[in-house]
């Protein structure tokens, strides 16, 4: 905790609050990444597999099978999200199944059926991003300032 | 009346003539399945929203207790309610459907204790004759309002607990058989500074704490006097942090009378990390599980602690910490 934070409370809070750290029960860290790692790992083995199958027998090449690829995982993933399976994959795969495209596309699709009830405009609509607006917003703006120092460089007479 | 400085005792001891629970699919799973009055399958109830599903559990409830009592809901002079969803949407829903006098209330998830409390009071005074407490959760709706998507795939930490589907409800009259209210202690907002959604237990427990405390130095009572003290939705995580506050306190409240509704709703295979939470775990268990025991004779004297965190989604997001309330309510048969 910061110290400008710490300030705000009195010390018995303080006390208290190192006190019921103590309590909690850890996070299983090191069984989570194993998890995350094979869970991932598959994931990734999988997109693998697709783009070969597009690469081979559709004609696709290293780069073009790319799309097909993300969208077979995508649509998996979504209708995982809709069969109400995937939070529970994820409750035990942790940053596993957050990490790849298939976690991005669970975080539209869960967010699109909660608000669903609030219709298709205010609802699914205004909500859909709820979750996976901050990766946009975040990744567009880094992407931004990555492509602007490559510029700079390039214009200093680096690469 | 007045007691000490936060406890009110009911000379007439209003009647509990009957109490209801209204339970979804996971509670029907759950160790106490077979106190629910109505156990659903379905967690949308048939509805299209969750929001719809929680009241139609709050109406069902409030039909139960009114129908096993035997009083005509033109009867009710007051309705009490509380529930977590913004503005209480499912109280005051259901008490447009029951068309009766009403009293909207919010103490988060002490919402129960809140309501028994104050139902009790205006018994006493005979400011009613038949008072109706309810409260209810959802589990969706809560997860929509208050976390993320209920879909949505992110790991839970071993310190979150699951809100409770369900409902309850306590009819109130002024005589008649049944398990009586006595006395009823308010609560203060204790804050001790936790931020933390997923750790709830660990922010509620110094009010269970400081109420439980507060109760026995206005009633200059031991612990002993009860068969049970069960505390609201402290959860695994807050229940044994309660008991080491207590101890440290110099109160030593032996461990087979001391519990949680939010530890005993559910059983041990379920997913549910350190327990349940939301308003409808501690009305379920009360309303439900105890009040067949003290019907039974099982138990005699029990103390209610209900848990409440007083936050708002907007509130943790602006980093503020989580004020918490406790109100404790003593019925016996």
């Amino acid at each position: 905790m910061s110290n400008k934070k710490k300030k705000k409370f009195t010390p018995t809070q303080q006390q208290y609050q190192q006190y019921a750290k103590q309590r909690e029960p850890k996070r299983p860290v090191f069984l989570n990444c194993v998890r995350a790692f094979l869970v991932g790992g598959f994931i990734c083995t999988l997109g693998q597999g697709l783009q070969w199958i597009f690469m081979t027998y559709f004609g696709f090449d290293e780069v073009t099978a790319g799309n097909p690829t993300v969208a077979v995982l995508i649509i998996v993933s979504v209708l995982l999200t809709g069969l109400g399976v995937y939070d529970h994959i994820a409750q035990w795969a942790g940053a596993g199944t957050i990490i790849p495209v298939t976690g991005f596309a669970n975080t539209m699709a869960s967010a699109a059926i909660e608000h669903r009830s609030e219709g298709y405009v205010l609802g699914v609509g205004g909500n859909m991003f709820k979750i996976s607006g901050p990766v946009i917003t975040y990744g567009v703006f880094f992407a931004f300032v990555v492509s602007l120092v490559r510029i700079i460089i390039k214009e200093l007479g680096g690469m | 009346m007045l007691k000490g400085h936060q406890s009110w005792v009911f000379k007439n001891k209003p009647v509990i003539l009957a109490a209801s629970a209204v339970g979804g699919p996971f509670e029907s799973k759950g160790a106490l399945a077979e106190d629910f009055d109505i156990l659903h399958e379905d967690m949308w109830l048939g509805q299209d929203s969750f929001e719809k599903a929680e009241k139609k559990l709050l109406e069902e409830a409030c039909e139960t207790a009114l129908e096993k009592a035997g009083i005509k809901k033109e009867d009710i002079n007051v309705f009490l309610s509380g529930d977590l969803l913004n503005q209480i949407i499912s109280s005051s829903f259901t008490a447009r459907t029951l068309a009766v006098p009403y009293i909207g209330l919010f103490g988060a998830c002490s919402s129960a204790m809140e309501g028994l409390s104050i139902g009790s009071l205006l018994i006493e005074s005979g400011a009613a004759n038949y008072v109706l407490a309810a409260t209810s959760s959802h589990n969706g709706a809560a997860e929509k309002q208050f976390r993320y998507p209920t879909e949505y795939g992110a790991q839970k930490p071993p310190t979150a607990q699951w809100t409770v589907t369900g409902a309850g409800a306590a009819l109130l009259a002024r005589e008649g058989e049944g398990p009586r209210v006595t006395c009823a202690t308010i609560g203060r907002v204790i804050d001790m500074g936790i931020s933390d959604p997923f750790n709830m237990g660990a922010a509620m427990a110094p009010a269970a704490v400081d109420t439980i405390q507060a109760h026995f130095r206005d009633m200059e009572r031991d612990p002993s006097y009860y068969d049970l003290i069960a505390t609201g939705d402290l959860g695994k995580v807050g229940h044994e942090i309660s008991g080491d506050l207590l101890a440290k306190h110099g109160m030593n409240i032996p461990e087979e009378i001391f519990t949680d509704c939010g530890i005993m709703i559910y059983s041990e295979d379920q997913p549910v990390l350190a327990g349940a939470s939301g308003c409808g775990c501690s009305a379920t268990v009360t309303y439900g599980h105890f009040m067949r025991k003290l019907r039974e004779g099982e138990l005699k004297r029990i103390l209610v602690v209900a848990t409440g965190a007083l936050m708002s989604p907007m509130s943790y997001q602006q980093k503020e910490s989580i004020p918490c309330i406790a109100h404790a309510v003593s019925i016996e048969m």
